[in-house]
């Protein structure tokens, strides 16, 4: 297995200390970087083949080159650039970016001070989902020891450069994981998606350019400078560099954050965690968060890079993998997800605020027995009406697991409607009342 | 009025970093929830004079964050995670546990004002499901047996106030 690049320090006591990040050769890369123009180190991180981290799977080196140099508004006068850190985790199996910032906030804050330096950037934030209290307080203590040691500031690492990072905290909403909606929220306003263009690097944070880019993208950006490009590279695809961090979950023996090289295959990825809970027989993976259309047992042997995953009509988005074993009720698992969606939708685009909410009941009126053929069909009908048809890809999420569990498990939906129940629960299963008044039931 | 001096010092030291008032918004309503525990319509007109931006700004936003609790909640907030990992790991067993001990249905608070049961999405911790948050912490790994145990704990903790 090839090393370890961000998490080589988990569970090290103190690792998220500067003294300790020092220790470990930490801040040596932003030395390097900002000896280097800022036009080279995009360069290093384009040679990198790095790739966003949370979802899109971008090239970041690409996405920094953007920016515009120098822009200036209507009346000739310098705009600010602003550079975001999107640790809004929130894809449900996704549980990198708490690791990350507990145990490496160092590592990001470097990341991003290399990062403003490449783009120019005056200012940094860093967007934590809201429920992350204790990860945001042990963010915000070192912001305040690396502005204390001279790494942000007026005069970043003594150079005519000043560079500051605020914690901005959200409160509650998936949708802010979205660039645009982030965007909003951490302009105070509700988190609803931006049709794009303008794209935020033209138009971003505040009316002003900005850069919005993953926990673990910035993670990754201090080892492409101290070891170079190539290296980074070299592990991994042609197309795609580095080492992944996968969150695997669910029926797995050994649930966890595991480091491995983005183009390892899901069945070995499987095994490194332990194999399927309990020895039991596996049924579907989820392969890249919630959003990623599911894949059935027959098809683990795909390699878990941006591309073979999106061969294989998926996606590798976050990184989290969700495992289901052959005890999980298929219908059940997808009208669990749908729910989901149904609470999180922001109601901007009718199609994704209506279809979400008609695909969660269909699929929970499914599960109760209460299914026809007629509904099997109807499905893939709302999802053609939802995707690609609204201002963000949320619509395009919720349609992930609705289609890939109707297609490749349809038996199982078909043995719902034709038994009128549930097969996998006992005869005189009652659901528990909360899911009954689910849609009441929250604050 | 909720908002006090050591609140507006918070706030005024942010306004270095955000070039707006409205995006004090979020920063000051966590601030507000924190005092006094949910966010009333008047807390709302409170924090929209506060920032001199209009009430419907607030009102929106407070409306849209799961997180700004719009009604009293109880002294203990559990927010237990039934989303697809949380489910898979026996999450909807722990929630019957709670509801059963508690006497209460999912959003609701005990007569007594001590606990509000409510259901979450994902909490970005998947690895260690089930979790559920209580107020600010985290407690994961949950089964039947440490979920008890916890709320032995917190009841002991309500108990001595």
């Amino acid at each position: 297995m090839a090393e370890k690049l961000l998490t080589r320090y988990n569970d090290t006591p103190g690792s998220h200390t500067l003294n300790f990040y020092r220790s470990v050769n930490g801040y040596q890369a932003l030395e390097k970087a900002l000896g280097m123009t800022a036009d080279a180190v995009i360069d290093e991180v384009k040679k990198s083949n790095l790739r966003g981290r949370g979802g899109a799977g971008f090239p970041t080196g690409m996405k920094w080159s953007f920016m515009p140099k120098a822009p200036v508004d209507a009346n000739g006068v310098a705009k600010p650039k602003y550079l975001v850190c999107n640790a809004d985790e929130g894809e449900p199996g996704t549980f990198k970016d708490r690791l990350l910032l507990t145990q490496h906030p160092h590592m990001l804050i470097e990341g991003m001070i290399i990062a403003g330096h490449a783009i120019g950037a005056s200012r940094g934030y860093i967007y934590v989902r809201g429920e992350f209290v204790r990860e945001t307080q042990r963010l915000e203590a070192a912001v305040a020891e690396a502005r204390a040691a001279g790494y942000l500031g007026s005069q970043v690492m003594g150079r005519p450069w000043s560079f500051d990072i605020c914690v901005y905290r959200g409160a509650g909403a998936y949708i802010c994981g979205e660039e645009t909606a982030l965007l909003n929220s951490l302009e105070g306003k509700r988190g609803e998606p931006r049709l794009k263009p303008p794209f935020p690097a033209q138009v971003g944070a505040f009316g002003m350019p900005t850069c919005v880019n993953n926990v673990e993208t910035f993670c990754a950006v201090p080892t492409i400078i101290t070891d170079g490009a190539a290296k980074f590279a070299a592990i991994g695809t042609e197309r795609s560099g580095g080492t992944r961090l996968f969150c695997v979950s669910g029926h797995i023996e050994k649930p966890g954050v595991y480091e491995l090289p983005i183009n390892i295959t899901l069945r070995d990825l499987i095994a490194h965690c332990g194999g399927v809970r309990g020895g039991r027989k596996l049924k579907a993976v989820i392969p890249g968060g919630a959003s990623a259309p599911m894949l059935s047992a027959e098809e683990i042997d795909v390699a878990m890079d941006f591309d073979s995953l999106a061969k294989a009509g998926t996606m590798a988005g976050s990184g989290g993998v969700i495992v289901i074993d052959e005890t999980a009720c298929i219908v059940e698992v997808a009208a669990r997800l749908l729910k989901f969606y149904e609470h999180e939708s922001c109601g901007q685009c009718s199609q994704c605020r209506e279809g979400s909410h008609w695909l969660a009941r269909m699929f929970q009126r499914i599960e109760e027995g209460g299914g026809t053929d007629a509904d099997l069909d109807m499905i893939a009908g709302i999802c053609s009406n939802m995707a690609g048809q609204t201002i963000c890809a949320f619509a395009d999420a919720v349609t992930g697991p609705a289609l890939s569990s109707v297609r490749k498990f349809r038996a199982e939906f078909e043995a719902h409607v034709r038994q009128g129940c549930c097969p996998l629960k006992p005869a005189d299963y009652v659901p528990s009342a909360h899911i009954k008044h689910h849609a009441s039931a929250r604050l | 009025m909720i908002i006090d001096q050591e609140i507006s010092q918070r706030i005024d030291a942010l306004r270095t970093h955000l070039p707006t008032e409205q995006a004090l918004l979020l920063p000051l309503l966590h601030e507000m929830q924190a005092k006094a525990g949910w966010i009333s319509r008047e807390a709302m007109a409170e924090a929209a004079q506060f920032l001199k931006i209009p009430l419907a700004r607030v009102v929106e936003v407070a409306t849209f964050y799961t997180m700004y609790n719009k009604a009293p909640i109880g002294k203990k907030h559990l927010q237990i995670c039934t989303n697809v990992t949380c489910f898979l790991r026996g999450s909807d067993h722990l929630l019957a546990c709670l509801e059963k001990r508690l006497g209460i249905h999912c959003g609701e608070t005990t007569a007594d004002g001590q606990y509000t049961l409510s259901e979450v999405e994902c909490l970005a911790a998947c690895g260690t499901a089930p979790v559920m948050q209580v107020n600010d912490d985290y407690h994961e790994n949950l089964d039947e047996s440490s979920l008890e145990g916890l709320m032995n704990r917190l009841d002991q903790e309500l108990k001595n106030g």
